[in-house]
């Protein structure tokens, strides 16, 4: 077959993979290697696909030829798919070919489960090697592992690779049970805890030696399919807390379910993509991350699911009146965080130019405070932003108005058409 | 301050620009532009033609170091930044940084210094963006790539591509500005270049640019698709430069000898 079309057929299948980053190493050159690991924290987007989701790796399966037979995925055992593999050596040729030509930040492999997951994982660990030590790649390498591999090929495999995940694909494991017969919520949690605490050990050894061999460096990250399975946002987002506080996740995914296989268990293939909610779920998620807040504040028992209207925040702003306005010329950074329009870096600019004298609303609109939306929220040495002063109701009919010109028209026609009907 | 209408004319480098500043202050005068040689707009007010002097360079940048170190590093920035008439805008800001000292550095709204910090953010970005979209094509052994920014990024690449390429041999081509980022032997140099033009691609090179395209097609998921978000983090101006928006007709195949083709076809060792 073709390298073009090895290409396609693996690039096809590892598309719904939602994780793409190459945020988390800081390596620099080394003499007679290819690359580095990014120069930034934040990682390096390579390019933007026509869905709009950054490309920064090159993100490939090794073969799509799997055993199992999860209906969701579009690689399952029973689909009638054209199948492939690469060797080791063609795809170290390709991501180097690619890596010098700037086209890829590094390498995102995955793979089908082959046989068993220990089979694949060996296959996986002697494609790394070759690209790591004979093509002597310094770049960065994300590899998947995959649920039920034993131990010791994990520890190869993260000794290869920058930063490892392990998919928890369904959020709950009634679902694993109906939908992916051959996970269990244990195979998946058992590898994350290995490499946590693989991570933590070897950390301590760098403090000792400082040339001791890193153990995936970048850490560990995960995904979810949203929209499959009945699971609220309550739920998924519980989930996520509980993975980033108990297993130092840098990050869940979350990758709205694309209806790509017929499945008597599945949404039919008609339905479109929840791609909304994902935009609220990652919305949420970045509220946990870097704002302070906790699952348990965004979401509870009587609202089980995000507004659709309106954006996590604005509707936490909303439930919690007693909270603002905040004065922004006295308020603590965490304060200014939960402030909606003011984000993290609107929030230290807020801190350094009130050294110097008061703020007022006009500063702050220079300073990048979105004041369509903090306006209602904010006071100015005692002043409210807006003259008027206004009901809750009022407040979020005016804030959904702003939300509405950037939402998709027949994404919320259909949003409504599914709450009525539930 | 005098009377006088006056335009300074200055080479165009930061070092020439902080000349201007020590001329303003020595001359006790206060310029109503600051020009580039190469702008010869007919205009009726006296134009002085400011030498650059690396003492008085230094001497400027010294005073602004004494108000704080992030001084100067801005203004270089700002000065390779796209901002409209940034000779003025600088010179503003300085002349308001030497009467109220370093209090005004933390105020950010302020109508003379938040300008620049836009026009600095805005180089960064366009700077962070590049690290990403430039394209090299390997041409015997050399990798190149153009360029077009709206501001002279070259310098905030540089040391970003000469730590991933540390082994290589590279060079940028900035089209907008007329420069070249170039890096052999572990060295690296930024030139003035007025003219140049990419080479025809090889049988190698035209198959990875083939790969790439199609593995940029094929990961784009049909039933998400969203132009304007893709829009929105890659604007169409960077498109031109990029490999996977290039028709393939748009580049013909250079014919090398045999000889050399399969030299190429060696896997891509260091």
């Amino acid at each position: 077959m073709e390298l073009l079309d090895k290409l396609t057929i693996l690039a096809d299948a590892a598309k719904y993979d939602a994780a793409c980053t190459s945020s988390g190493a800081r390596r620099s050159h080394r003499d007679g290697m290819i690359g580095s690991t990014s120069s930034s924290p934040m990682g390096c987007c390579h390019t933007f696909s026509a869905d709009g989701r950054c490309v920064t790796l090159l993100k490939i399966l090794l073969s799509n030829d799997c055993s199992y037979e999860c209906q969701y995925c579009v690689n399952r055992r029973s689909n009638d798919t054209p199948r492939a593999s690469f060797t080791p050596r063609e795809l170290a040729e390709l991501t180097i070919g690619f890596y010098r030509r700037n086209y890829i930040e590094g390498l995102f492999l995955s793979s089908a489960v082959l046989r068993s997951p220990d089979h694949t994982t060996e296959l996986m660990i002697r494609a790394l090697s070759l690209l790591r030590n004979e093509y002597r790649f310094n770049g960065y390498i994300h590899a998947k592992a995959i649920p039920g591999t034993s131990p010791e090929l994990i520890e190869q495999l993260g000794m290869l690779a920058d930063r490892l995940s392990v998919n928890i694909e369904l959020p709950s494991e009634q679902s694993l049970r109906t939908l992916a017969p051959n996970k269990t919520r244990k195979a998946i949690l058992a590898p994350m805890r290995q490499i946590r605490e693989r991570g933590a050990e070897n950390r301590r050894e760098l403090v000792k030696y400082r040339h001791a061999p890193r153990f995936a460096p970048a850490g560990q990250s995960t995904q979810m399919i949203v929209g499959a399975t009945p699971e609220s946002d309550r739920h998924i987002l519980h989930l996520s807390q509980s993975l980033y506080d108990s297993y130092q996740l840098k990050r869940v995914f979350y990758s709205a379910y694309v209806p790509v296989v017929e499945s008597s268990l599945l949404p039919a293939l008609s339905t479109r993509p929840p791609l909304l909610r994902e935009h609220r779920l990652y919305q949420a998620d970045w509220l946990l991350r870097f704002y302070g807040f906790h699952a348990d504040e965004l979401l509870d028992d009587v609202q089980p699911n995000f507004d659709p209207l309106l954006d996590p925040k604005c509707c936490w702003a909303l439930r919690h009146p007693e909270f603002f306005p905040v004065e922004v010329n006295r308020a603590d950074y965490e304060s200014l965080l939960r402030v909606p329009g003011i984000g993290v870096v609107s929030a230290k600019r807020i801190l350094v130019a009130r050294r110097t004298g008061p703020l007022h609303a006009e500063d702050l609109r220079r300073l990048g405070v979105v004041m369509k939306r903090a306006q209602y929220f904010l006071t100015c040495s005692g002043a409210l932003a807006t003259p008027l002063r206004l009901s809750p109701e009022s407040i979020a009919s005016n804030l959904m108005a702003l939300e509405r010109t950037c939402l998709p028209a027949q994404q919320l026609d259909q949003l409504s058409l599914f709450d009525s009907a539930g | 301050m005098s009377w006088r209408e006056i335009i300074y004319q200055y080479d165009g480098s930061f070092e020439g620009l902080l000349c201007c500043i020590y001329e303003s202050y020595t001359q006790k005068e206060r310029p109503t532009a600051i020009i580039t040689q190469d702008a010869d707009e007919p205009c009726l007010f006296e134009i002085r033609a400011v030498t650059t002097d690396r003492a008085h360079a230094q001497r400027i940048y010294r005073s602004l170091h004494k108000i704080s170190p992030e001084v100067g590093p801005l203004l270089r920035r700002a000065h390779l930044s796209c901002l409209a008439d940034k000779e003025m805008a600088i010179y503003r800001f300085v002349a308001k940084l030497y009467r109220e000292g370093a209090p005004l550095l933390s105020r950010l709204s302020d109508e003379s210094y938040l300008p620049l910090l836009k026009a600095v953010r805005h180089l960064s970005h366009e700077a962070e963006l590049l690290r990403g979209f430039v394209r090299f094509s390997e041409l015997d052994g050399m990798l190149g790539a153009e360029i077009e920014p709206k501001g002279r990024v070259l310098p905030l690449l540089r040391r970003h591509f000469c730590d991933r390429f540390y082994n290589e041999s590279f060079f940028i081509y900035d089209r907008t500005h007329r420069e070249a980022l170039l890096y052999s032997n572990r060295v690296s140099r930024i030139v003035p270049l007025e003219h140049f033009e990419m080479a025809p691609p090889d049988e190698t090179e035209a198959q990875y640019r083939r790969l790439w395209r199609r593995f940029y097609d094929t990961i784009a998921i049909r039933e998400r698709e969203n132009p304007r978000l893709r829009m929105t983090h890659m604007p169409k101006r960077f498109w031109g430069t990029m490999t996977e928006f290039q028709e393939e007709s748009a580049m013909p195949i250079k014919a090398s000898p045999p000889a050399a083709q399969t030299a190429r076809n060696q896997p891509a060792l260091p």
